[in-house]
């Protein structure tokens, strides 16, 4: 099995994609010389050439809007919006567009886009760069929103993502893009849909997307030191949501804690407390915790910048505080 | 489609259809205002009267593959585009039997089939998709064009500016159609745009641009037949500036407290599309008539299509959602 970083695992979906279809291409700010940003589609536009690498400019409403134009013609794009920050400046052809055509048309059309953005504090980025927004896209009928923390899921998810006929929201960590797995020879797609449960325990249930995760089975190993049992859950995909998936393992456990980067107030993980007290509420055996972002914008300074963003120590606290509970 | 025809004069008869297009469209619309009226159609409608030159001369010009995004203002584009004024009317009555199947209404008037790729009730929000079809098409290698219709209002909005400038930068075959009736909503050209020439905003991407006078329906089949062949051709994509008068008001309804009443009495009697082409074509009383009562009966029958239709389940809602 080969071994992958999660940023070579996404450009190795996309990759993947564009060898065997002519109609997958990939578009934004600075994906061709320089490879992205974030160096996710570096040499890319060597295999694959200008017409199907698309350096565009510094321009979101028609970069998402061409994917939209492009997607209802039948072709597969994939569009880079550089910081999840900027995904406000496409909101309009995001919201407005790509998530109702579908239904606006009652029915003719679709739009088969992936918008791929990153995001994600930890590094001083200020408040204007490392915004957590995944939450804002699940509130939208007709988007489906993905949040892959791993190498293996960010390959599987992506693949998926640029097949489905409809527009998603595929989002990626940006302290993730470093950390590498063995992944299967084989591009192994992922259904949309469908959580992953990293760890298994029958004390508690963490449910967390994105770095999160990685904070959650840090805890988790913690709290076992402390006698227990953690599952974590990560939904993967947050619309849809795999509420069976979800239901089942706090059924098992009783517990239930959330915590995603984004900021607390409103953030997903308010769905899924509200999904589990209306699906588990007698098999709880404690309020459900919540681990996300204090509610400020992202200061810069790194003691600030730590503080308010959420880390392992912060998930074990809720670990401890439900199990205290009852 | 008829090319034969780009050079000389269009034949008598092709001015003709163009003349009962134009007054299908226009007594469509005087019947969506009294239905609007007797309070048979949900939601709120805008028409298009005095601006029907700009969507047939446009609209005749297309090719088969050819697509387009409209506007709120959008029943014109789609009749002059060939969909059945009984889908059109069956949408405004939120059936099943509409064009969008009761899910869009006036503002989302769609014909995939037609290469009609949805009014867009958000103003500018349809033109970035157009430049993506434009993209598809090129990257494809196919000799199809996109086009977007708008009105100088949308000039200002962002999406005009990123959609335009892209288009330029990759040389898509796209045609952006400026249907400049001096009006946004309520406000003044004056208040809203700071130059007179809406071509200057074009040029400032290097864009080639056409001006025509959109109350001359040859006129403006000829411009948009240049137009699209430019965009065809590989050359690039087209402003195409169409001055025209919305000779009614902005929504029906609309009391339009804003407009000087005199100034609007004349430009109703004079910039009229249909008197024009009439004019010019020295059509008789007897023989106008003859038309419009023709047409009158299709728009009659729409009606009627319409009220038998089939109303939606309430649970159809959730249908189309995603695909």
């Amino acid at each position: 099995m080969p071994e992958l970083s999660y940023r070579e695992a996404v450009r190795d979906a996309l990759s993947h994609a564009m060898r065997e279809d002519d109609d997958v291409f990939i578009m934004g700010e600075d994906i061709a010389e320089m490879g992205g940003s974030m160096g996710v589609t570096a040499g890319m536009l060597d295999e694959f050439g200008p017409d199907r690498v698309r350096n565009t400019p510094i321009s979101e409403m028609a970069i998402v809007g061409a994917g939209i134009g492009a997607a209802i013609q039948g072709m597969r794009p994939v569009v880079e919006v550089m910081y999840e920050d900027f995904t406000t400046l496409a909101m309009e052809q995001i919201v407005n567009q790509a998530a109702k055509h579908r239904s606006m048309s009652g029915g003719q059309l679709k739009v088969p886009l992936t918008i791929r953005t990153q995001g994600g504090a930890g590094w001083s980025p200020g408040a204007q760069h490392a915004q957590q927004l995944e939450g804002w896209f699940v509130h939208v009928p007709g988007l489906k929103v993905v949040f892959a923390s791993t190498p293996t899921d960010v390959r599987g998810l992506l693949w998926s993502a640029i097949y489905d006929d409809n527009p998603v929201m595929f989002f990626e960590h940006r302290t993730l893009y470093g950390i590498k797995e063995e992944v299967p020879d084989d591009l192994e797609p992922i259904p949309i849909g469908k959580a992953r449960v990293h760890r298994e325990g029958e004390d508690v249930t963490v449910v967390a997307t994105g770095r999160l995760v990685h904070e959650a089975l840090a805890a988790a190993q913690e709290a076992e030191g402390e006698g227990v049992s953690v599952e974590v859950f990560d939904p993967r995909t947050l619309q849809p949501l795999d509420e069976d998936g979800l239901v089942a393992s706090v059924k098992k456990t009783n517990r239930c804690v959330v915590a995603h980067e984004a900021v607390t107030r409103m953030g997903f993980g308010a769905e899924i407390a509200a999904v589990v007290q209306e699906k588990a509420f007698d098999w709880l055996d404690a309020p459900i915790e919540r681990v996300g972002a204090k509610f400020a914008p992202l200061p810069f300074a790194p003691v600030m910048e730590d503080y308010v963003v959420p880390d392992a120590a912060d998930v074990l606290e809720a670990i401890r505080r439900t199990v205290a509970r009852g | 489609m008829a090319k034969v025809e780009r050079k000389g004069t269009l034949s008598e008869e092709r001015l003709r259809t163009f003349l009962r297009e134009m007054l299908l469209i226009r007594r469509f619309e005087e019947k969506v205002e009294e239905r609007f009226r007797a309070g048979e159609l949900p939601g709120f409608l805008h028409v298009a009267i005095g601006q029907e030159a700009v969507a047939v001369g446009v609209c005749q010009a297309l090719d088969d593959g050819d697509v387009f995004a409209s506007t709120h203002r959008a029943h014109g584009h789609t009749l002059a585009r060939g969909t059945h004024p009984n889908a059109v009317m069956a949408e405004l009555y939120g059936k099943l039997e509409g064009c969008s199947h009761g899910y869009g209404g006036s503002m989302h008037l769609y014909d995939i089939e037609r290469g009609n790729l949805g009014a867009n009730a958000v103003v500018g929000g349809g033109l970035p998709a157009i430049t993506g079809a434009a993209l598809a098409f090129k990257l494809r290698g196919e000799p199809r064009v996109a086009l977007a219709f708008f009105g100088d209002g949308a000039t200002n909005i962002g999406t005009f500016h990123e959609s335009l400038n892209l288009a330029q930068l990759w040389q898509v075959p796209a045609v952006f159609v400026c249907e400049n009736n001096h009006w946004a909503e309520s406000t003044p050209a004056h208040q809203q745009l700071p130059i007179e020439d809406l071509t200057k905003r074009a040029a400032a991407f290097g864009m080639h641009s056409i001006t025509v006078d959109g109350q001359d329906v040859e006129a403006v089949y000829r411009a948009a037949g240049r137009a699209l062949k430019h965009a065809r051709d590989g050359k690039g994509p087209v402003f195409l500036l169409a001055n025209t008068y919305r000779l009614v008001g902005h929504y029906v309804g609309d009391p339009q407290v804003y407009r000087d009443k005199e100034e609007f009495r004349e430009t109703r009697e004079t910039q009229d599309p249909i008197d024009h082409l009439r004019d010019k074509l020295g059509v008789s009383e007897a023989e106008f008539e003859e038309l419009d009562r023709e047409v009158h009966e299709l728009v009659e029958a729409s009606v009627e299509f319409a009220k038998a239709g089939t109303d939606p389940k309430p649970e159809d809602a959730l249908k189309n959602v995603y695909a």
